[in-house]
């Protein structure tokens, strides 16, 4: 992704936390804790490990996240593929040490197109960034 | 609109880029035929009506017949339900990290 399509398509959380970051790994990296606080799952802490997350289904929606591993750095870095109704995003979690605990930030960014599905059109690229991109304009007049 | 898209069939319909770029271009050019928007495209007519037609049960676009030509349009509120579904992210995350400070908190070390 080209940096300037970043900002306008991600969500940045932070939260400092007064645990360790050895603790906070646990939480986000161990399934039965991440079923706890985020959903049901078969995840493994090992890059390129495929898995799912697991919601109640709702009439609109399966209740399933089709997810990669793509990045496994203890009690720094954890990042996956998150994919879902044909959408794709990546979700990174960074653990920063601070005063007393640790900073967590979350970063869901892109919603890019899945590698393998594009097709071109007019010789352009349509990803969803840049369609979305495009539609803001378009969005914005709908109120 | 004549009938209310959840995001799934609004999701499905834009999940391909040729659906996606129809559409934009509708949203640019205004109310275009099917003969028009197959030029350039490098799609057949058959193909590009077939992908009209999804998003048309999307309710994304509205079709007008005019003599021998189907005239589409554009139906941007449509996308309303995708939009709403982005911006939830914000709370669904938010709220899961709630559920995560109260596992820490009743974590061991």
């Amino acid at each position: 992704m080209k940096p300037d399509e970043t900002p306008s398509r991600s969500l940045v959380i932070e939260r400092k936390l007064s645990h360790p970051a050895s603790k906070v790994w646990r939480a986000l990296t161990q399934g039965a804790l991440m079923e706890e606080w985020l959903m049901k799952n078969d995840f493994q802490p090992v890059v390129g490990h495929r898995f799912t997350l697991r919601s109640e289904p709702n009439p609109h929606w399966n209740g399933i996240i089709e997810c990669q591993v793509l990045a496994v750095e203890p009690n720094q870095r954890l990042s996956y593929s998150w994919g879902s109704l044909g959408l794709e995003s990546t979700v990174t979690f960074t653990l920063t040490p601070m005063e007393g605990g640790v900073l967590l930030r979350m970063e869901q960014s892109g919603f890019p197109t899945g590698a393998g599905r594009d097709q071109y059109y007019q010789g352009a690229k349509y990803g969803w960034t840049r369609f979305l991109d495009a539609l803001q304009g378009v969005v914005a007049k709908l109120d | 609109m004549n009938r209310l898209a959840s995001p799934d069939d609004v999701l499905k319909a834009l999940a391909d880029p040729t659906r996606r770029a129809l559409f934009e271009r509708l949203s640019r050019e205004g109310e275009l035929t099917v003969h028009r928007l197959t030029e350039r495209s490098g799609v057949s007519q058959p193909a590009v009506s077939k992908h009209l037609g999804q998003l048309r049960d999307a309710g994304l676009v509205r079709d007008r017949r005019a003599g021998r030509e189907t005239h589409y349009s554009a139906q941007p509120q449509a996308l309303a339900p995708l939009i709403d579904w982005m911006k939830s992210y914000a709370t669904f995350w938010n709220d899961r990290l709630d559920q995560l400070e109260n596992l820490l908190d009743r974590m061991d070390q």
